[in-house]
Parts: C-alpha cells; structure tokens; sequence
C-alpha cells in the first residue's frame, strides 16, 4: 500500500467498480440501514409499479415513468457514493491481502520446528523467523535481533530493527526480516491481526455508526418523517381546496406527485452522502498513515481540545544541537572550535554535524578529509561513550581528540594522567541545570572546554500551536527534563502548558484531572509504560514502533511513528464533522427552493379563473415552463447534487485552522446561503434543458 | 398608522425590554431558593404548604420522579375540573343557574385549562357557573402557568449541573412560582384592572332596561381575579365569549395596553432568569433578541396587512371584528403577542383579520409557541430548538455540537425531534382529517380557502397549547371537542416529556468548559442562526398548507374574489 | 402511591388558595375601593338599571344615535363577532347593505364616506363607542327629528365634545364617543 504518492481521486477501475457495487447495494437488507434513502426505494418502487399498471392499463404516462428513473438514480447515486468510497477503501485492502499470502510458519514446539500454515497458527506459539521470512502473525520478539522491512503496512522502505524487551519489540504479521533471526511468540488470534484489522477498517465492513453519525441520522430520519407528515395530509387539503374551488376530487394529488414532492424535500443529499463521508474520514486518516480502530476515535479527534505531546520528537528535534563553545582555561575558543569539528568530521550523528555547522559559521573553520590528515575516527561505543579522532602531527606523534560526557572525558584524561578543572566541571553542571547537553572535548590529557549542545525546536512548530490555539486546543508538553528547562522549551516552542520530570503516573493523572473538568484530551505515546495514559486519554495515538501493549491500549496506531501525526488527526477529526455539518445546511436549505418548484406546479387548478391559471402560481418565481416539467427539474436536481457532491464527500470541506466563529461564518455563508440559492439556479437551468 | 400608534407598539417595546431584568431577576432569587424582598411577606405561605403536604422541599429528584409527579398533579387538576363542570347544576354558586356542561365539552374544556392551552368551544357568560369559573378555571390558570415553569426550571438545572441525576423538586418549583411570581402579580394587576372598569363580584346577573325599551342581561362575576392570570399565565381563556374584546374584559385602552404588556412579561423575564441560572446573562438576552426580532417581524406583516387596501373592501379601515377603543394597531399588537406567547386571548376576531394577519397568528402558533411563548413553555420549546440549531449548525465547527458545554448526543437530537414530530403530527394530521370529514366540514362559518385556515387555525392552536381560535368555526361539536382535546394533550406532554429527558441526560453529562474552538450560542451569528432553523424547520412543515389556506385566500383577495 | 397524594394535597393547598381565598381578596378590596366599577358601571336612573357605561346599546329610533352593527343585537348573553372573513360574500353584502342604510337613515350624500365602524360589526358585538366623525354624521338626522333650534344644536355639539374621549393619558387607544352616555345626555337638553 503505497500512501505517499497522491491518490487520484476518481480511479476509472473504481468508478466502474463503484457503479457495479451501486446496484448490488439495492437489496432492501443494505437499503435500510440508511432510511432516508430507502424511502427513496419504497417511492420508486411505488411508481415503477404505478407505471407499469399504467402501460397494462393503457394509459402510459410518461411524466410518471421519468419521475420513476430519477427517483432510482437517486438511490442509485446515493448508493454509488457509498461504493465509491468504500472502492477506495478496497483498493488499498487489495494490497494488504496480496501481502498475506499463504505464509508458511515454522512453528517451535518442544525444541523441535514444524512447517505450519501462517492461518494456524494461536495465540502463544512461537515461531522463528531469519533472514527473508515473512513473519507470520502478529507478535512479540522473545529473543534476537532484526532488521525488519514493514513496507508492506507503512510504505517506508527503511527496514526497522526489532528486539526482545524493551519498546521496540512488537511485530506486525505480513511484514519481512532482511536480516538476522528471532524468535516470535503470536500475541493475536488469527482474523483478528493488525492486518486483519486494517483490511476490515478500509473495507468499511465492518464499519459502526459513530456517536455523532447515530444522532444525525436521527435528526435526518425525524425530518423524513416529519416530512412524510407534510405529504401524507397534503391530498386531504387538497381535497378541500378542490372541492371549494368546484373541481371534480378526480383532480387530486396523484401518487407519483406526492413521492416526488416527499422525495425532493426528505434530505436525500446528506442521506446519500452520510455513510461516504464516514468512509472517507477513515480512509483520509489511512492516507496519512494512522490507522483507527473505530470511526469513533477519528469523530473524537475532532472534539479534543488538550493535547499531550511528548518534548522529544514532537516539539523538539530528537536531536541536540550545538550552540555554542565554551573554551576552558588557557585555550581560546577557536582552538576548542577546532579540534571539536576536527573529532567530529567523520562523525556522521546530527550532533557531530552541528559541530562541524557551528565551527564554521563561528569561526570560518574549513572542512578537512580526515584520511588526508592522517587521522583516523574513532566512532562512539556504548563502552566508551565517547568518539573523536586520533591523528598523526607533524612529529609522528599520535594525539587523540575526545569528546563526549563529562564523565567518559573525566576518565579519559585522568588516564592520561591529566586534570580535570574545576571550572569545567562548574560549566558543566550549569548547562546540565539549564537542560542542555555539555559535551566536553579533551585533546590527550588537556580538557580543551566544552561543547554546549541544546534542545532545538522544531522549525514552524510554535506556528502549529498557535493555530492549535486558535481552534481552542490547549497544548501541553511532556517531559522528563527538570522545570526550569521545560519552561524555557515550552515558552520557546509556544506551548500553553508542559508537565516537567513526568512520570507515566503523572501523565494518567493529568489525563484524569483534565477529563474530569470536561476536556478531551489526546495524546501520542510509544513505550509499555504509555499505554494506561493511552487507554485513558480519548484519543491515544500509538507508534508503530511501540510495543504491543501501547498498540493495544490506544484506539489509532500510526505508521509512521511520527509524534507530530496527533495535530493532523485531529484536523482530519475536525474535517470530518465540518463535511457532516456542511452537508446537512445545505440539504436542508435546498427544499426553500424545491417548494417553490413544486407547490404552484401541482396547485395550479386550484381557484382558477377562466385562463385556467390559479392564483398560486404567484409562487413559481423561478418561471418553469409547465407543472410536470417543474416537479421533473426538483426531482432531477435533487438526483443529480448527490454526485455532484461525492467529491466534496470524499475530500472533505476546506479546513483551516480557525476559531469556531470564523469557521462557522464561513461554511454557513458556503453551504447555508449556497444551500438556499443553488437549487435555484439549479432547477431553473434543468428546467430550461427539459423544454429546449 | 397615526404616530399615537407607532408610539404605544414602541412603548411596548421598551417596557419588555425594561422589564425584563427587573423580573428575571428577582425570579432568579426565588427559583435559586434566595433571599429576596417577598420572602417574609410570603414565606409563611410556602413553609405551610411544605408543611401541609409533608415534602422536604430541598430533597430532590431525578427527570423520570419529577415527571410523574407533573403528570400525577396535572390529572388529578383535570379529573377534578371535569367534574364539577358535569355536575355545575348542582354545585353553589350559580346565581344563572346554568346547567350541567356536556361530557364531551367538559373533557375539551378540563384538557384545555390543564394545559394551558384555554381553548374555549363554550361561552363563558352563557355556560359556566362563578364556581366553576373561580374554583375550577382560575386554579388551572395558575397552576398550568406554574407547571410551565416548572418545567424550564428543570431544564435549566440539567443545563447548569454536571454529572448528576437530580433536575430539582417539582414541588418546590410549583410552590415557588405560584405564591412568589403569579399570585403576587395577579393580585396587582387585578386590582388595576378593576380600577379601569372590570367587574368583580358575586352578584347575579343585572337586568338593565335600555333606552330603546327592551331589557339587557348584563352577565357578573369575578371576572378581574381570572383576568389577572389569564394573562400573566399566558392562559387567554376569556371569562366572557367575546374575551377581551367584551368591555367588561377589557373596559379601557389603558387595560388593553396593560393586558398585552403581561401577556410578555413572564416569558420574557425568564429568558434572563435563564441567563442568570445558565451562568451567562449574555445567553438569556441572545434569546430574547432571536424571540423580539420574530416578534417584530411578525408584527410589522401583520400591520402591514392590516392597513392595505384590497380589492374586496376597497381602502376602508378593517373593522369587522374589532373595538372601537383599541383600533386596528392594538388589535394586530394584541393578536401577534397573544399568538406568539401561546396566551390565546383575544381582543378582536382574528377570524376577520385580513388573510396574512390571520397568517401570522397561525404562523406564530406552527413554530412552536416559543416567540416568547408560553410562561415557561415558550423557553423550553426555544431550548428544543435550540438543541437543533446547535446540532445542525454546530457540526460545522468541527466538534460534536454541543451547547452551553454539554455536548448533544444522539439521545438528545430524539428527544428534540420527538417534541417537534409531536406538533407538527397533531396539527397536520387532525387538519388533514377535519379537511375530509363531514364532521370537521360542518362547522365551518366560512366558505373557499379561509374555511380551510379555521380548521387549520384550530388545530395549530390545540397543539401549541394557544387556544384563540378562528372563532367561526363551531368547535363545540363531540368531534372537535375530542379530537381538539386529544390535540392539546400531544401539544402540551408531547413536548414536555421529552424536554423532561432532555434536562435528564444533561444533567448527567459533564460540562466542556468553553473555548475560542466552541460553538458560540451568545452572538449575533447565533442569533441569526437559531432564527433561520426556526423559519425554515418550522415553516416547511407547514408550507403547503399554508399556501392552501391563507396565502392563497391572499392571492385570491386580491384578485377580488369572494366565497 | 406516594406521589398521588402529595398531589391531591398540593391540588387541595392551591385550590384553597387560588380558587378561593384569591378571588375572595381580591373581590372585598374591588367593593371597598372601587364598588361601582366592579359591579359593572351601572347607569341607574330612578331605581332602575339603564345599563351599563362600559356595554353599548342597541339604537334605531331617529332621535338617538345609532350605535356601531353588532353580530348579537346588544345581547350579552353570549357577546362575540361576526366571524366574517374578508373573502365571505356576507361580509361584503351586509357592509354595502349597512352603507346604504346608514345613508338613507341619515339622509346623506350618497357619496359620503361612512367610518368604517359603522359598517363592520364589533368584536363584542357590545362595543359602547363610535367614532367622532361617526357621530357627527348623525347629527343633522337628530337634530331634525327632535325639532332642536340652532341653540339646542349647539348644546348637542357640545354634548358630542363632551363625551368624546380622546387616546387615554394621550397615548393609549383611539379617539372614541360612548353612544349611551350621549343619548342620554341628549334627552336632558331642553
């Protein structure tokens, strides 16, 4: 599944297949889980019905037989939204299946190995995997380490490493070791793996109403019916009017009529539209490669206003910059400059290029080819936890340069037996109070000084915030470092609150404490020790690099493993309700417009003088030709702004991040008074086509 | 219109404006269970009543406890009004010794004045003894006003409390607005109302001899103590036929100017009582405003119509059905409050109002009684529609709607659709049946298109518990008193219920505090917003038989055509 | 259970206390503060009761002044209107009827325009006024029925001024004279 290129939004394999799936889905089992549409059914099957008795009959109409067509392709439409939507979605399942090929497993049982199929296998087996295996379901590594290729879910090529213990130790079935050999034990049933699990949300199959779609299709049904009533009771007024105005009762409201009238004001544009729009959402959250467990958590995104972000990775770049060189006694600050960018030349880590970045920009210091120089690299161990250079001077003499933590150094130069200075000691633990990282740099036994490293915010982040803001969303950063640096990060990076020298305890309280006021908080997290915080909070967003148990505990799982994914899911979140909204105004405010069609058409008679014209006609602003004609145009309109409208459905509305205020102003003047007028212009022009 | 006309409409104006503070205010102490000024005037009364029905007045309930017991006073007010109606013949206080009242006209008439609709198919002088008037009416007048209040009291204890299942004691609110709100406002305002001329009194009805020679019953009775709450309970059932457009009703225009005023006063004082209990005054004014600007538009059609010349009367002014001392400006103000507050009250014949006049009132009614409306009914039904408003509407900022920091969840979308679906299937579908029946048809007074506005008025009137009627029409018939009676019910309890379970689920839920990310319910957009779902919700609905009633009777007129 | 009598007896409590204690208070302060006005503004002449001032009457003798067309004859037992919708043939054939009249009584100009009043029934069908314009309208008719001189003329214009109420505290109502109060007034004019 590839997720980076930009989809098309209209595939032509899918439209075709969408347009099969839109007939398929008239069985009246699919139909009435969306009442709105399936009184469209009944009313189209009503008039087929009235028509077909009328060719029997021998008075064929053909006024009642287009009134039949459109009322079916408004099902029709509604239903091709759906299918387009969910086409979409199937696409994307495709390539998750062919994934899942018919693994094979070698499967560990009492020290012994047997070849099972990958669909056998249970929860607690183990299985072992080496280099070019397809794992075979998900699971935790027990033992070993390897390089892992997850392409096949996320789309990034980069192969991951995964390892026994700590974070990094879950793994997704359909994925591929490139190198080395693990042991697995399978945390999940067959059918209900991650893989399983994201074929299912794509396809929409399994797809739930969610809160706020439950309450609109409510809203949507009650106005059907309070539709319905308005239909039902309109031939008795007629029968009144026609009787007061001496016309035979033969004249009334004819079935046809009434279903076109009930059809055009019931609101079929949202109705038609409800379940593609649901769809989407999903599938646009797919597109940035989160995957929820429920349409409920995206509509939840939407509602949550406290943020918890982690300092690291979100707010900061996970790496520190140099900033600074502070020279130790007798050395001038060029000469530490340059043997720290000499030691770090070769060194290909963030921090040692910002060395290499600084020493340039601060004094002009040129980059060298270390070989040239005669210098060798030494990279940084876990053993030694320093790295640098050693090189050959003019004297053939061999000199090491060092850099690396106060303590590694300390030791370091007291083995060359020289000294470590106070002053350098006191510099270090005033960076270190600060928050920043001293890197102390020691050339053979001489601490040269020592290297201010600094948390860097991320560029365009307090910009971020300040939009978040804007749309009442309180930030607030998560860290382990001590208040004093927390507050200088947070008042740099913009953030409106930020929890220092956190502990996974305080996160669930803080969770706890801001629910308990009314807020919805949303938060993204990796390790074990994340998931309470990830269950608790309304949205949990876990890293696909997390263990299972964050996977597990939050209800979105983002692929990428990107911290900063928590704004776009909730902007996607927030989307989603706008189109909803949007949709709704607008269907609503079209049937001003389709009474202004259909009432004078079908009172025209009523109260007649001599020219035959009654006095309602007043009411036909909109100048239609003739009664059938009018009713016809409200009709095809009502049909044909469903598809009009799929890729507004299926992109979502504009979104910007704006007060309530400002985004209600706008998609009411868009949708509210674009909902009053365009069918309007819509009918009127529809009308003029029918009478060319 | 002269200047003296456009003077008193914004005299009105103002008033209400004015006043309303003044009132909610001092409602907002009484309902808060506050010190306030009546307390030791009063408070006796309120401590026996606690005392007599042995009820601890701060115990409280749940939605489901305090709707029972709305439900369990309300019968009980109707049994018993039923019955002394069926058997007035033999009860005192009868000096017209008026017979005992049809089953069925009593059952329309108990059902009527239970909920606060006082739609009236009797004659009040004609049918209904002193006792049954005092005894039976004038209780019903206070006590379905105050249940009225109750009602949003409890709405707005759902509103304002988190995270409990309590929405307050119905006693307590049924006992506090009686004794501090209606009776101490009825008590003046009846007194003034005497002082222009009503009559109050136990004498028998006076014969007079006129000067043409031939004799005058002239009917009595204490008439000004039910004047008093009809209109400040928004109640409007006349204690004489012709209501206050009788002299004996509505003697000066100075009682006219006052009859209008009260009819507003409560609903709109409690539109800043409610800002004051929901915690933000700015909430209860931006209801009040979307409630005025509904109001004035209405009133400006409707004077409008009221002053055109037409094709069939030519320019003359439209007397017919009016009173001399009010003119035609005070009988358009009093129709358009009186059909916007679900009072019903009349002091001309709306029957003979021009075809958009008598648009508006039907109008006014369909929307839901809630353009100030009912005392306490008009709030709650604007709080129905404000749920809708905020649920369409409030989508579009792209949170799950909610208003004053209660989210609104699919429970309560059904609730509000409930209460909406209750009106419009009682008035659209009783219509529907009178329209086609011979039973419905046969009391009409009028023929063409305004025969079918009386039958639509009646019904509209029924269901938003209003009660004035297109009066020609002959509802005191075993259909229309049924089938009106039956409309009321749904009208009242229709709605009341499910707003009850709406104040419930509120209640429960925990309150988001605000933020520049939530939907604003106190601004002009809102305003604006609410209005919008009003008309268009509301008048959809009602289009198409709108359009075959009055609108068409409009069209027709026009063109100088008559029945 | 519990509730049912709670009700019955808050039903009781307000029934005592609305239904009867209210009205009853309200009744003794009317009789001592304003008796004649709350026994209906009686006009009693000779012990017997004339009317009231605030119901009007029925007139068609030439020497009164007619009062405004009402729906019930100026009988209260019950008061109410036409009911009469402006596209009622009715109303248009009795307002023509009654024009014609109204002329013919008065022998006016045929082109006179009548207010309005007298040609539409009340809401009541007891309103006690007419305008001012109406009444002066009737005022040749009466003045020749009754045989008055020009002085005794004089004396029944000043009549008409002098029941001829203006808006109550200049703001409230219409302009408006009280057809009982007048005639009677006129039969005192020598």
């Amino acid at each position: 599944m590839s997720t980076k290129q930009n989809k098309i939004l209209f595939d032509k394999k899918i439209l075709i297949e969408a347009a099969k799936e839109s007939v398929k889905k008239l069985k009246p089992a699919l139909l009435i889980k969306n009442p709105v549409i399936f009184i469209v059914a009944i009313g189209s099957v009503l008039t087929t019905i009235i028509v077909i008795a009328g060719i029997f009959n021998g008075n064929f109409s053909s006024f009642n037989l287009q009134i039949a067509i459109w009322l079916w392709f408004t099902v029709l439409f509604a239903n091709f939204s759906e299918a387009i939507a969910e086409g979409r979605g199937k696409a994307q399942a495709e390539s998750l299946r062919n994934s899942r090929t018919q693994t094979k497993a070698r499967k560990l049982t009492a020290n012994q190995e047997i070849l099972v199929l990958a669909t056998e296998l249970k929860k607690g087996d183990v299985v072992i995997c080496e280099t070019g295996d397809v794992i075979p379901s998900d699971g935790e590594v027990i033992e070993g380490i390897a390089s892992v290729d997850e392409s096949a879910i996320t789309g990034e090529s980069a192969p991951v490493i995964r390892e026994s213990g700590g974070d990094r130790s879950a793994v997704t079935g359909g994925t591929k070791v490139i190198s080395d050999r693990i042991l697995i034990r399978i945390t999940t049933e067959q059918g209900n793996t991650f893989i399983d699990r994201m074929i299912a949300l794509v396809e929409g199959a399994k797809r739930q109403k969610t809160p706020n779609e439950i309450a609109l299709s409510i809203l949507l049904s009650g106005l059907s019916i309070i539709f319905l009533l308005a239909v039902v009771t309109l031939p008795a007024f007629f029968g009144y009017s026609l009787n007061a105005s001496g016309l035979p009762m033969s004249q009334n409201l004819k079935l046809p009529v009434l279903i076109a009238l009930l059809v055009c004001l019931i609101p079929t544009t949202i109705g038609g539209l409800l379940s593609a729009i649901g769809i989407s959402g999903m599938d646009r959250l797919i597109q940035r490669n989160v995957i929820a467990t429920s349409g409920r958590a995206i509509e939840a995104a939407g509602d949550v206003d406290v943020l918890l972000l982690d300092k690291t990775g979100t707010i900061t770049l996970g790496n520190r910059m140099a900033t600074d060189f502070i020279s130790g006694e007798g050395v001038s600050a060029e000469e530490l400059a340059d043997a720290a960018q000499f030691s770090s030349l070769s060194d290909e880590t963030p921090e040692g290029r910002s060395i290499v970045i600084l020493a340039k920009e601060k004094f002009n210091i040129r980059g060298r080819e270390v070989h040239q120089l005669n210098a060798t690299f030494i990279p940084f161990t876990a053993q030694s936890r320093m790295s640098g250079v050693d090189y050959i001077d003019d004297e053939n003499k061999i000199h090491q340069i060092r850099k690396g933590s106060s303590e590694a150094i300390r030791s370091f130069v007291e083995n060359n037996n020289g000294f470590y200075p106070k002053i350098i000691q006191d510099t270090v633990s005033e960076l270190a109070r600060q928050g920043a990282t001293p890197l102390v740099v020691a050339e053979d036994n001489k601490v040269l000084g020592v290297i201010h490293l600094k948390d860097i915010v991320k560029g365009g982040i307090k910009q971020r915030f300040a939009e978040l803001r804007k749309m009442g969303i309180k930030t607030v950063m998560i860290t382990g470092d001590n208040t004093l640096t927390a507050a200088a990060i947070a008042a740099e990076a913009g953030v409106d609150d930020f929890m220092a020298e956190a502990t996974p305890e305080d996160k669930l309280r803080r969770i706890r404490e801001e629910q308990a006021n009314g807020h919805l908080v949303g938060m993204i997290g990796d390790g074990t020790n994340d998931a309470p915080a990830l269950a608790q909070a309304d949205i949990g967003i876990a890293m696909n690099t997390g263990t299972q148990a964050a996977r597990e505990a939050g209800n979105m799982v983002d692929l990428d493993s990107n911290p900063t994914k928590l704004i776009e899911v909730v902007e996607v979140g927030k989307q989603l309700l706008m189109t909803r909204g949007a949709l709704t105004t607008f269907s609503i405010a079209n049937d001003v417009a389709k009474y202004f069609a259909i009432i004078p058409a079908i009172a025209i008679s009523l109260y007649a003088g001599k020219n035959g014209t009654g006095p309602l006609s007043a009411l036909n602003i909109m100048n239609l030709g003739s009664p059938q004609s009018a009713i016809l145009s409200a009709v095809i309109f009502n049909a044909i702004i469903i598809i009009l409208l799929v890729p507004l459905a299926l992109k979502g509305v504009r979104y910007k991040p704006v007060s309530a205020n400002v985004a209600l102003s706008r998609n009411l003047l868009i949708y509210g008074l674009g909902g009053l007028i365009a069918p309007f212009i819509g009918i009127k022009l529809i009308d003029i086509l029918i009478n060319f | 219109m002269t200047t003296i006309d456009v003077f008193q409409i914004l005299l009105f104006i103002a008033l209400i404006i004015g006043l309303t503070p003044i009132l909610g205010n001092y409602m907002n102490k009484v309902f808060a269970g506050n010190k306030h000024f009546m307390l030791p005037v009063l408070g006796w009364l309120e401590k026996l009543c606690y005392k007599f029905i042995k009820v601890n007045p701060d115990e409280e309930t749940n939605w489901k406890k305090y709707a029972i017991g709305l439900l369990m006073f309300n019968l009980i007010g109707f049994v018993f009004l039923f019955l002394i109606q069926i058997f007035q013949a033999y009860l005192p206080m009868n000096p017209a010794h008026l017979t005992n009242i049809s089953w069925h006209s009593a059952f329309n008439t108990a059902v009527s004045f239970m909920t606060n609709t006082n739609w009236q198919g009797y004659a009040g002088e004609t049918t209904m003894s002193y006792f049954v008037q005092m005894i039976g009416l004038t209780v019903q007048n206070f006590v379905s006003a105050a249940t009225g209040i109750a009602v949003i009291l409890a709405v707005i204890r759902g509103i304002s409390r988190k995270s409990t299942d309590k929405i307050g004691n119905f006693w307590t609110d049924l006992c506090r607005s009686t004794i501090y709100v209606l009776l101490p406002l009825s008590i003046l305002f009846s007194i003034v109302l005497v002082g222009q001329g009503m009559v109050q009194n136990f004498n028998a009805y006076e014969t007079a001899h006129t000067l043409k020679g031939i004799d005058q019953t002239l009917p009595m009775g204490p008439a000004a103590s039910q004047i008093a709450i009809k209109q400040l309970g928004t109640n409007g059932g006349g204690f004489f036929n012709a209501n206050s457009a009788h002299p004996f009703e509505n003697p000066t225009p100075f009682s006219n100017f006052l009859q209008i005023l009260v009819i507003f006063l409560i609903p709109a004082a409690l539109t800043y009582t409610y800002g004051k209990m929901v915690g933000s005054v700015r909430q209860g004014w931006c209801i009040f405003t979307a409630m005025l600007i509904l109001f004035i538009a209405g009133l400006s059609i409707s004077l409008y119509a009221e002053y055109s010349s037409n094709a069939v009367i030519g320019n003359l002014s439209h007397m017919e059905g009016k009173e001399v001392r009010f003119g035609v400006a005070n009988s358009v103000l009093f129709s358009v409050v009186t059909t916007d507050a679900s009072c019903g009250a009349v002091n001309a014949m709306h029957d003979s109002f021009s075809p958009l006049a008598g648009m508006v009132c039907i109008i006014n009614m369909m929307l839901g009684e809630i353009i100030f409306g009912g005392v306490g009914a008009g709030l709650y039904g604007m709080v129905v529609f404000i749920i809708l408003t905020v649920f369409i509407a409030g989508l579009m900022v792209g949170r799950t709607p909610e208003y004053l920091g209660k989210k609104i969840g699919a429970f309560e979308v059904q609730m509000a659709i409930i209460a909406n679906l209750a009106t419009s299937f009682a008035i659209l579908v009783f219509t529907a049946w009178a329209a086609v029946s011979s039973y419905g048809l046969s009391g009409l007074n009028n023929a063409g298109p305004h025969g079918f506005s009386e039958i639509l008025y009646a019904f509209t009137s029924a269901a938003g518990n209003n009660g004035s009627a297109f009066a020609g029409l002959n509802a005191n018939t075993l259909f229309y008193n049924l089938s009106l009676g039956v409309v009321m019910l749904i009208g009242r309890f229709g709605v009341i219920i499910p707003v009850l379970a709406i104040a419930g689920s509120l209640a429960k839920k925990n309150i988001t505090p605000s933020s520049v990310g939530t939907f604003r319910t106190d601004n002009w957009l809102f305003i604006g917003l609410l209005i919008g779902v009003i008309l268009i919700v509301g008048g959809l609905t009602y289009f198409p038989a709108l359009s075959l009633g009055p609108i068409i009777e409009h069209l027709l007129m026009n063109n100088g055509i008559i029945f | 259970m519990k509730t049912l009598i709670i009700s019955l007896k808050i039903f009781l409590f307000f029934t005592i206390l609305t239904g009867i204690l209210y009205p009853l208070f309200i009744t003794g302060i009317s009789q001592l503060i304003f008796p004649a006005k709350a026994n209906g503004s009686l006009i009693v002449s000779n012990n017997k009761i004339i009317g009231s001032e605030l119901i009007g009457q029925d007139f068609d003798s030439i020497i009164y002044f007619t009062s405004r067309p009402s729906a019930v004859a100026y009988n209260p037992l019950p008061s109410g209107g036409s009911n009469y919708g402006l596209t009622n043939k009715k109303l248009k054939e009795t307002v023509s009827e009654r024009k014609k009249q109204f002329i013919a009584f008065n022998q006016l100009d045929s082109l006179t325009e009548i207010p309005s009043e007298m040609l539409f029934a009340s809401a009541s069908g007891l309103d006690p006024h007419i305008s001012f314009k109406a009444a002066m309208l009737q005022v040749d008719r009466i003045v020749k029925a009754r045989n008055f001189n020009d002085f005794q003329k004089q004396k029944l214009l000043q009549c008409i001024n002098k029941f001829t109420e203006e808006p109550q505290f200049l703001c409230f109502g219409e302009q408006r004279v009280n057809v009982l109060l007048l005639n009677l007034e006129i039969d005192k004019i020598k």
